[in-house]
């Protein structure tokens, strides 16, 4: 395994991920080399089915490589699901409370910091509903909630805000980038909204389909605080679309 | 948060970042739409629209009963009627002698099935862990639980003689294997993408069983724990017929004993006790599988789904045979916002 040196929080290295065997077998990562810097924002930005998801899951160490190295230097890393994916035996506030309670945070801590994860993603006066008493945006939003509450170091998010009406969605790119902002932490955001990545991406890595490779990087040198209807953005989201667009054309998909 | 002062006029786009945010109060608006109003009928109700269908299968059974002894088919002294038998049920309720055997029976039956829940969880929990084990015994568990309670009786009766220990023995061997497989079942059918949420959290080892594994395989232990009641029931019944430790009242032995006298009306008060208790425990289950369902939101997809195969009823006068058609209209979801969704 390499040595991650100060400026590199995460490094994937040569990846592929092949499933299955025989004739069945499908590659869907193939040579991925990316490496991200501590505190940087990445939107990995690819068509359905491209891979994204089981990129975020190997840098979660939920799924191995069938080659190549994932080295996170031993950061913890969060994850949030494509699906909210709660537990439907636990209340909304239940979920948050999950990952502090398997971090060991003492019981009257963990009230405290459920209610104020809860009212971060706006859901204060939802904490006792199960998840299947709530729509699916505010089940994202219990989700966001407890992605947080892993205080991970690298937080891997997939496609987090896709259930939400813009309004909310906006309000909750400020809040990420805040928290993003005020502690430090790596972000790996998954997104098929070309606009979101752009919001809030340091970069854009495009991923092509079948099998699953880097196409290319994009610095976004965007001032912050941005907005996602500023000119700037829109057209460089114009941009990154078109790119994407001839990716996708490139693969008769 | 704390720094929304402007609660005034919501200021959508506005250069400023701190009021840049929707005032909580336009979010707390579109949540409310987004609730599903739930449906709560007052209990009285509920309570007796689950005990009226009871009530009436009972009185049909006493009807067609009371119809056969009418029809002549058998003289009275060999099967009586109901106006015989309830009053000589309701006339035992009053003595000592009853409650005695009633008791002995009960706690053998609790001591069996508690003891059988623990044998069984641990072979559950053991055999679904570990491959081998499996491949070992796991076929074994099922074959015996199909087996006949009464074939064990000869070889406890060898092993323990006429004494509790052979019923409990027997008792034991009826119920472990259902609550077993339960565990196995539940493990098994842990929804992978739930146990990736809890590795993702930090959960491993017994922290992952104990937050996801074990309530996610909570409904089939239950359905197992359940299960292995009927069938601790069943083999308690058996054994308290064949197994009579001599100054043990009980149920069974009471039973027994009325076959022995030729007295219909014991036997049948003996089997109506019998019943009685399996209805009452039947529904302790179905209480607690209730809770179970209701918390997870089970209830209501589950009868759902079977009213929607039943086809849509008669369209109502506001169209509401469309499901969904009774919903508010959404506010403006991703469509009105400045997203440009090119993948
Ligand atoms: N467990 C698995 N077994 C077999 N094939 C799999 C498995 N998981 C993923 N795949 C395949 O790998 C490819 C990538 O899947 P992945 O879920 O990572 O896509 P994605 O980029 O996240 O797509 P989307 O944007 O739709 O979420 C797909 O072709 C999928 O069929
Ligand atoms: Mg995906």
């Amino acid at each position: 395994m390499t040595v991650l040196t100060a400026d590199t929080a995460l490094r994937i290295d040569g990846v592929s991920r092949v499933f299955g065997g025989g004739a069945g077998q499908v590659r869907a990562l193939d040579d991925i080399r990316l490496d991200v810097r501590p505190g940087e924002f990445v939107c990995l930005l690819g068509a359905s089915g491209c891979g994204k998801s089981t990129l975020l899951g190997l840098v979660a160490g939920l799924d191995q490589p069938t080659t190549g190295t994932v080295d996170t230097g031993g950061r913890r890393v969060g994850m949030m699901f494509q699906d909210s994916a709660l537990l439907p035996w636990l209340t909304a506030g239940g979920n948050v409370e999950v990952p502090l309670k398997l971090r060991r945070v003492p019981k009257a801590t963990r009230e405290a910091r459920v209610r104020e994860l809860l009212a971060m993603v706006r859901l204060a006066g939802q904490a006792d509903r199960r998840p299947h008493e709530l729509s699916g945006g505010m089940r994202q939003r219990v989700s966001l909630a407890r992605a947080f509450a892993q205080e991970a170091d690298i937080l891997c998010m997939d496609e987090p805000f896709g259930a939400l009406d813009a309004m909310t969605r906006d309000l909750l790119h400020d809040e990420l980038e805040r928290i993003w902002r005020e502690t430090g932490i790596t972000v790996l955001f998954v997104t098929h909204d070309v606009r979101e990545a752009v919001r809030l991406g340091d970069r854009i890595v495009l991923l092509s389909s079948r099998p699953g490779r880097v196409a290319e990087v994009i610095d976004v040198a965007i001032d912050r605080p941005r907005r996602i209807d500023q000119p700037q953005v829109s057209e460089l989201a114009a941009a990154v679309t078109a790119r994407l667009r001839e990716e996708v054309a490139r693969h008769g998909h | 948060m704390a720094t929304d002062t402007d609660t005034g006029v919501p200021s959508l786009r506005t250069p400023d970042r701190t009021q840049d945010r929707t005032p909580d109060q336009t979010l707390a608006g579109l949540d409310a739409l987004d609730i599903p109003v739930g449906e709560q009928r007052p209990l009285a109700r509920r309570t007796w629209s689950a005990t009226w269908p009871k009530v009436a299968a009972f009185a049909l059974f006493l009807l067609l009963w009371q119809a056969v002894v009418w029809s002549g088919w058998k003289p009275t002294y060999v099967l009586p009627g109901p106006d015989e038998a309830l009053p000589e049920f309701f006339s035992q309720l009053g003595t000592a002698d009853f409650w005695d055997a009633l008791g002995r029976t009960l706690s053998r039956a609790g001591q069996g099935y508690a003891l059988a829940v623990v044998i069984g969880a641990a072979v559950g929990l053991a055999v679904a862990r570990f491959a081998l084990l499996r491949t070992a015994v796991g076929s074994f568990i099922t074959a015996l639980q199909t087996m006949p309670s009464i074939v064990w009786f000869p070889l406890a009766i060898l092993l323990f003689q006429l004494s509790e220990s052979a019923i409990m023995f027997v008792v034991v061997l009826g119920a472990a294997p259902s609550v077993a497989n339960g565990v196995i079942y539940g493990v098994d059918y842990v929804p992978p993408l739930l146990v990736r949420v809890g590795r993702s959290m930090g959960a491993k080892g017994f922290a992952l069983y104990r937050h996801v594994v074990a309530p996610a395989a909570l409904p089939s232990v239950l359905a197992g724990l359940k299960q292995g009641w009927a069938f601790a029931w069943r083999s308690l019944m058996a054994g308290e017929l064949i197994v009579i430790v001599p100054g043990h009242p009980s149920i069974g032995a009471n039973l027994q004993n009325a076959r022995d006298l030729s007295d219909t009306v014991g036997v049948m008060v003996s089997m109506l006790t019998i019943f009685v208790v399996g209805v009452v425990v039947d529904a302790v289950f179905n209480a607690l599988d209730r809770r179970m369902r209701q918390r997870r939101g089970l209830l209501a997809e589950g009868s759902a789904a079977v009213k929607a195969a039943r086809g849509p009823r008669r369209p109502g006068p506001e169209a509401g045979a469309e499901p969904g058609g009774g919903h508010l209209p959404a506010p403006a979801r991703g469509g009105e916002g400045p997203s440009d969704t090119g993948v």
